[in-house]
């Protein structure tokens, strides 16, 4: 392993592997991200493996197995390269074909293509699929040309030039200077500006200062730090060591999800690997910096993506937050000036030395600059981890990203900023997004959760499913968010349940108030918007449910009734014979009726009754119509409709 | 130490660096109430009962006075309107748990508290914390602790430890703003009882 000791023989690497690399070589990249692994990528590449050796190309042929592509709702893909021929949900089945077809023969597999739903047209290359073609991926780009455990596929893409740049020719006040030119903003849900951040910590006159990488991402649903980590480990690390160049620090630390085993992994890899190089490490390529990085796995509790309970966790103590007065770029971790951004903000570091700030903020709203990646989920066609400029709307976000709502719903809602973000309406499609346009709308940026509700989503009962999870991840240190929170979600229960009661929306905005202000950290204070929110835009929900108990969106269990239409049912014997509580009474010919002293309201009728009959209704804040007289639920007059 | 000049509810004060604004205002012989603050101990920051209105360059925010750092031109309001809310609210999700506590009674009397505002759910403990950072802090045995976490932490003793450490000592017991019984109760039961077992959550 060569450890290189200036700039010139890092020239000399880099140009060594490029002169290895044959641009024009059969390349078949495979996303082996988590996501990936989960619809069966490692099978995949196995049977990949197999058949090139088997028809005996490996010399022509590169196989590559890289981080996740983002177009998770169509795992595994394949890319193969130069010619970008994108194949979607391979199974290790179609491996054979795809070798002697596309590889040996140069033909393309039409039926492995993505088809345009809105055009009906195949689409070859994976950069003009929709998807992709309306994203902005400067971050997660190379997530689909790296194998995150090779540091020469970072090196052969310019990997580590923007830190040979600031050790050699930048001073730290020079780099300080461009981020904070840059507006780089916090990617960790704050959006503070990382520049004055760092200037904080680098003007503090300590002389041991630290900085971390938060990667504790907890949100449910969310997995873009995961897979920017997993896919592309050394752009964070090459981020951070000129972070700590910046401020003046040594020692660095990721404070990582012990649950992220492909993560952790991957990390200690590249860290592992930058050592061997000499990107960090003592006297880093000559420069006389020295700087190390620590892998500190995290145990699994949502709050220590608080940046105060994540340093009193790293410090090996209980993960509780500590109050923030004085802010942690002065006094954090072992109560030393420490600079704690999130993976994204990191991996932008270096594309901003690289290409200058004024390219940087070329991209985004005016106070929110680059790019953001969402990690796009819920009831979205084309589920995944997308990266948009600022300013991009919802609306394009999720029809021209995301392709719409599946199954011909309507849209309700899209919910953003993870946990204690909010709930945007309709009617704020139109949204740009950025970080203060989004707080401005009663919601929030947050890591870049983005969940989307359909018409079925009971949106009191959603609130209730946040405050159920921030309750359950409270640490339970203050008082208004350990017991406000929790007596928050013991009324929105209630309200679900059908025993809510006049006083209630006022008495949960009492509790709100109280924990918004008084709150330890911003767990707590944050609680409160999934109610805040969903009540500011869907108020007439809540009032239907306390008021009528009625639920309008047929959801909630203890508010609806299922009820097959006499004039509809064809007494098919499907629902009666689904029915695991047998509460379906009828028999052929005989018109089926639910009862309701039986039904556990489990919906398997609803899902199962045949769309042509729709004979299963649900019914809400309403009775149930009596059963119709057993003599007239004979279906023979009717037969011959079918 | 540098002073510095702080005005508290209409009263200037100068204030030693590092001083919060509790130990400021305690200095003019103002009352700011709390129930996990002791003197001997860390500051704490858990009950926020003592949150009051501190305003700097133009810009008002709640703080937990006993932890906030006094600063240059902080202006701080002991009672206002969304002070006293504040406060009202905490106790009157206090005494849910610790409804006959007399020193939460007093506080409730104060700040107009309802103590039957919530469902009563008697685990006595208020979560203050005072019995588990004494016995680390002053008596530095760590015989009593904190266990779970949110709506389910509770204070625990150790058997090992407190079967050796807590006979010929018990200063905790008076320090509890509930009753000095709930922390003999725990002790008790720690040493009496068989060892816990993980029973599924069930109760929140």
């Amino acid at each position: 392993m060569p450890l290189i000791k200036s700039p010139a023989e890092f020239e000399e690497l880099k140009a060594d592997i490029l002169l290895k690399r044959d641009p024009n070589k059969r390349t078949i990249t495979l996303c082996s991200g988590s996501a990936c692994h989960a619809t069966g990528s490692k099978l995949v590449a196995a049977s990949i493996e197999e058949e090139v050796q088997k028809l005996g190309l490996s010399d022509e042929v590169e196989i590559r197995k890289t981080g996740c592509h983002g177009f998770c709702e169509r795992g595994p893909i394949i890319v193969i390269q130069p010619d970008e021929i994108c194949y979607l949900q391979i199974k290790p089945e179609d491996v054979p074909e795809i070798i002697s077809e596309t590889i040996k023969g140069n033909k393309v597999i039409e039926r492995l293509l993505y088809t345009d739903p809105a055009t009906d047209e195949e689409i070859i290359h994976e950069s003009e699929i929709p998807f992709y073609k309306n994203q902005q991926r400067l971050l997660f780009g190379n997530n689909i040309k790296i194998d995150p455990k090779s540091i020469e596929d970072y090196l052969a893409l310019g990997g580590y030039s923007a830190l040979v740049k600031v050790l050699f020719k930048m001073t730290p006040e020079q780099v300080l200077e461009e981020i904070k030119k840059s507006n780089l903003r916090g990617r960790g849900g704050g959006g503070f500006p990382a520049g004055i951040k760092w200037e904080g910590s680098r003007n503090a006159p300590d002389d041991i200062k630290y900085v971390i990488v938060n990667a504790d991402e907890g949100d449910p649903g969310a997995y873009m730090d995961r897979s920017l980590l997993e896919g592309n480990p050394h752009s964070v690390l090459e981020g951070l060591a000129i972070g700590a160049y910046t401020i003046g620090s040594n020692e660095g630390y990721i404070y990582v999800r012990q649950e992220y085993p492909l993560a952790v992994e991957n990390v200690g890899i590249a860290i592992r690997q930058a050592e061997e190089y000499g990107f960090l490490g003592k006297n880093i390529l000559g420069s006389g910096f020295d700087f190390i990085v620590k892998v500190h796995q995290g145990a699994g509790a949502f709050v220590c993506g608080e940046s105060s309970a994540l340093m009193t966790a790293l410090e090996g103590r209980a993960g509780e937050p500590r109050p923030k007065y004085i802010r942690s770029n002065i006094k954090g971790l072992w109560e030393k000036p420490t600079v704690l951004n999130n993976v994204e903000t990191w991996a932008n570091v270096p594309l901003i030395i690289n290409n200058g700030a004024d390219w940087f903020t070329q991209y985004g709203t005016e106070k929110s600059k680059g790019t953001k990646i969402f990690s796009l989920v819920g009831k979205i066609n084309n589920t995944g981890l997308v990266e948009v400029p600022m300013g991009m709307t919802l609306r394009d976000i999720i029809y021209k990203v995301g392709g719409g709502i599946p199954g011909g719903k309507k849209f309700k809602a899209v919910q953003t900023g993870g946990p204690s973000g909010g709930c945007l309406p309709d009617n704020l499609l139109d949204l740009e997004v950025g970080f203060d346009e989004l707080t401005q709308a009663g919601s929030m940026m947050g890591s870049g959760g983005m969940i989307v509700m359909d018409e079925d989503t009971c949106m009191v009962d959603v609130a209730r499913y946040f405050l159920d999870f921030l309750t359950d991840e409270s640490c339970g240190k203050c008082a208004p968010c350990r017991e406000g929170v929790r007596q928050m979600l013991k009324i929105l229960t209630n309200i679900t349940r059908g025993k809510g009661k006049e006083g209630d929306i006022e008495l949960l905005a009492e509790l709100a108030e109280v924990a918004q202000e008084a709150a330890l950290c911003a767990l707590g204070q944050t609680a409160p918007n999934p109610f805040l929110s969903t009540m500011q835009y869907f108020k007439d929900e809540y009032e239907a449910h306390i008021k009528e108990k009625r639920c309008p969106s047929l959801y909630c269990k203890e508010l609806i009734n299922y009820y097959i239409d006499p004039q509809k049912c064809q007494a098919c014997m499907i629902c009666l014979k689904k029915c695991p509580s047998d509460a379906i009474i009828g028999e052929k010919k005989t018109i089926h009726v639910i009862d309701q002293d039986k039904c556990t309201k489990c919906d398997t009728c609803f899902e199962v009754c045949p769309p042509r009959f729709r004979a299963v209704t649900k019914i809400s804040g309403q009775p149930v119509p009596p059963p119709i007289p057993e003599e007239e639920r004979i279906l023979a007059g009717r037969s011959k409709d079918k | 130490m540098s002073k510095i000049l702080v005005n508290i509810d209409g009263r200037e004060i100068e204030a030693s660096e590092g001083m919060t604004i509790l130990e400021a205002a305690q200095s003019l012989g103002v009352v700011i109430p709390t129930l996990c603050h002791h003197e001997k101990l860390e500051p704490y920051g858990g009950c926020r009962i003592c949150t009051v209105e501190a305003e700097v360059k133009g810009r008002t925010k709640l703080v937990a006075s006993c932890v906030y750092p006094v600063e240059p031109k902080l202006i701080v309001r002991t009672r206002s309107d969304k002070v006293d809310r504040v406060r009202k609210m905490i106790l009157q999700l206090l005494l849910s748990h610790a409804p006959d506590s007399e020193q939460l009674q007093d506080l409730a009397k104060e700040y107009g508290a309802d103590k039957d505002r919530f469902e009563k759910e008697s685990s006595f403990c208020i979560h203050c914390g005072l019995c588990v950072r004494y016995c680390a802090e002053v008596k530095e045995k760590n015989a009593v602790g904190f266990i779970n976490r949110g709506a389910r932490r509770e204070i625990a003793f150790i058997p090992e430890i407190a079967s050796k450490e807590c006979w010929d000592c018990k200063e905790c017991f008076p320090l509890c703003p509930t009753s000095a019984l709930q922390a003999a109760y725990v002790f008790t039961e720690a040493l009496v009882s068989d060892p816990p077992s993980f029973k599924p959550d069930s109760n929140y």
